[in-house]
């Protein structure tokens, strides 16, 4: 699917481009297979990519003479029919112990909801998430497919203090706390999975296009995650998948 | 905290940490995808110009030294310079200057007095500070490097001097004038077309001041402007951004900002405008200027 973009330069020497402003797992392909595009293209003065729900931004090495040369580059790049790249993208089984050791606020959702903690924690593990793009944090996933039943505004004061792997709702998204910050979001569970590693290259196993989906674990099976995990060798389950 | 180091390096000893100080290089490039914030020193005039004195390498590793600077002791020879603000150095309490190389002898103690202008200093030493490098660099950042801030008690490696391989460069001329700077020179940022026209123009004509609420990650300004803008899907921010939050308020993206952000991007600083502004503290003016 071709998308109408606009091309802006964003100070010196990047371009940022967008797709129509709506958080749509269709844009989210385009951009993946847009960004790949250029990333195949292999031009010397692209040092880095990022992209966001409905945007992709590229940075130059040095300051941008003539934008208007770049951007017939890109579209150019863009439109080419012949440019369709092999995406590679992985389903992650993502292991959570949804404990209420961990999960501080399931008995407040579970009241406020109607629903038992065990039919949150069926919910919040029977969907397949879409990871739209990592920012906010180092290593934070933003995910898309939550259940709306499970949709909890983010708490109207934020913890000073999050735990790392603190698994979280806020509002209409849920995420995984990949480092100890403060936040807003509404804790249900924990997972032993480092989702941002600095000593590894890459630092995160997940990139933007790939899918995520929970399932529970008991607080003994956590335990042993969380050894390996730190040890640096768990092995996490995934597939490859193809569409 | 440095433990892993094969080859005994020479040591600078923290005997008091001043206001906020850190290890700054270039910055860490490569990883906006996963999250990561480029940091790095916040005036890169300023470090550069602590490093080209030296003949080190423009991005080696420098002390980035905020309002206040440390009191700190060379366990080795060595020669240094200060860049950026002006804190009234002193090396065995007698008063040095800035921009110029400086031999410093074994157990010699630097300290510093009074913020005399700007707001961020540099501290150079021959060769570069030799903290751990993650990710391709050793700007400090939390959650990134292991140690994330200078403390009292810390001692922090730096390069082996060997006299006979220094090259220094005295000449160069520093220009003091960007200190003073109150022009942030700006392009429009993706959402600035949203604007109404009196909004453009209050924007770009109005004096805005600095906030208490100033750090590596942001400055925010302390006059509002009005918002009748939507808020954005999350989208991609750079140091230098200005954001404008639903209640009016702007804040000015630096370093260790955030990857991306939901905020409209009203305006895009210059990158030696980010030098400037790296010299602001709570209460100095600043004007934007689009070129």
């Amino acid at each position: 699917m071709i998308f109408n973009l606009t091309y802006k330069a964003f100070g010196e020497r990047a371009i940022l481009v967008e797709w129509p402003a709506k958080i749509d797992a269709l844009i989210l392909k385009d951009i993946i297979r847009f960004k790949t595009t250029i990333q195949e293209n292999n031009i010397k003065s692209i040092v880095e990519l990022k992209s966001a729900y409905n945007s992709l931004l590229i940075i130059y090495n040095a300051v941008c003479r003539n934008f208007e040369n770049e951007i017939i580059l890109l579209k150019n790049m863009y439109n080419s029919s012949d440019s369709e790249p092999v995406i590679l993208s992985r389903l992650w089984k993502i292991p959570v112990c949804y404990d209420a050791s961990f999960g501080i606020d399931l008995e407040a959702i579970s009241m406020e909801k109607k629903l038992s903690k065990a039919d949150i924690i069926k919910r919040h593990s029977q969907t397949i998430y879409t990871v739209y793009f990592i920012g906010f944090l180092p290593g934070f996933l933003y995910l898309g497919g939550l259940d709306e039943t499970l949709h909890v505004p983010r708490k109207s004061t934020p913890r000073l203090k999050i735990e790392k792997g603190a698994v979280a709702i806020g509002g209409y998204q849920t995420g995984v706390y990949p480092i100890e910050s403060p936040g807003g979001w509404n804790i249900i569970g924990n997972s032993p999975v480092a989702f941002f590693n600095p000593k590894t290259n890459p630092p995160c196993f997940v990139n933007a296009g790939d899918k995520i989906s929970f399932h529970s674990i008991s607080m003994n099976e956590y335990n042993d995650i969380k050894m390996l995990s730190v040890a640096g060798v768990y092995q996490l389950e995934s597939e490859v998948i193809h569409d | 905290m440095f433990t892993n180091w094969k080859v005994r390096l020479f040591m600078i000893k923290i005997l008091k940490p001043g206001f906020y100080s850190t290890i700054q290089d270039a910055g860490r490039f490569g990883f906006q995808a996963y999250g990561v914030p480029y940091s790095g020193v916040m005036d890169i005039y300023a470090a550069s110009m602590a490093n080209m004195v030296l003949g080190n390498d423009e991005n080696a590793a420098v002390m980035e030294m905020t309002m206040t600077g440390p009191t700190l002791q060379f366990d080795c020879e060595t020669i240094i310079c200060l860049s950026g603000a002006d804190m009234s150095p002193m090396l065995n309490n007698v008063p040095i200057q800035n921009n110029r190389a400086i031999h410093v002898a074994k157990n010699a103690v630097l300290s510093f007095g009074k913020l005399k202008n700007g707001f961020r200093g540099y501290l150079s030493v021959s060769g570069g500070f030799k903290t751990d490098s993650v990710m391709g660099s050793r700007s400090m950042f939390k959650g990134v490097t292991e140690q994330y801030f200078i403390a009292k008690g810390d001692e922090i490696p730096i390069d082996n001097y060997i006299e006979a391989l220094v090259k220094k460069n005295a000449s160069i001329k520093m220009n003091y004038k960007y200190l003073q700077s109150k022009n942030i020179e700006v392009f429009k940022g993706p959402e600035f077309d949203k604007l109404s026209k009196n909004q453009q123009h209050i924007l770009l004509t109005q004096e805005f001041s600095i906030s208490k609420d100033n750090n590596r990650m942001a400055y925010q300004l302390e006059q509002p402007l009005e918002n009748t803008l939507d808020a954005i899907i999350t989208s991609l921010v750079l140091p230098g951004t200005v954001q404008l939050t639903p209640s009016g308020k702007l804040i000015v993206l630096m370093r260790d900002c955030q990857t991306t952000g939901g905020y409209p991007r009203v305006l895009q600083l210059k990158e030696s405008a980010m030098n400037i502004m790296a010299q602001k503290f709570m209460g100095n003016k600043v004007s934007f200027k689009l070129v």
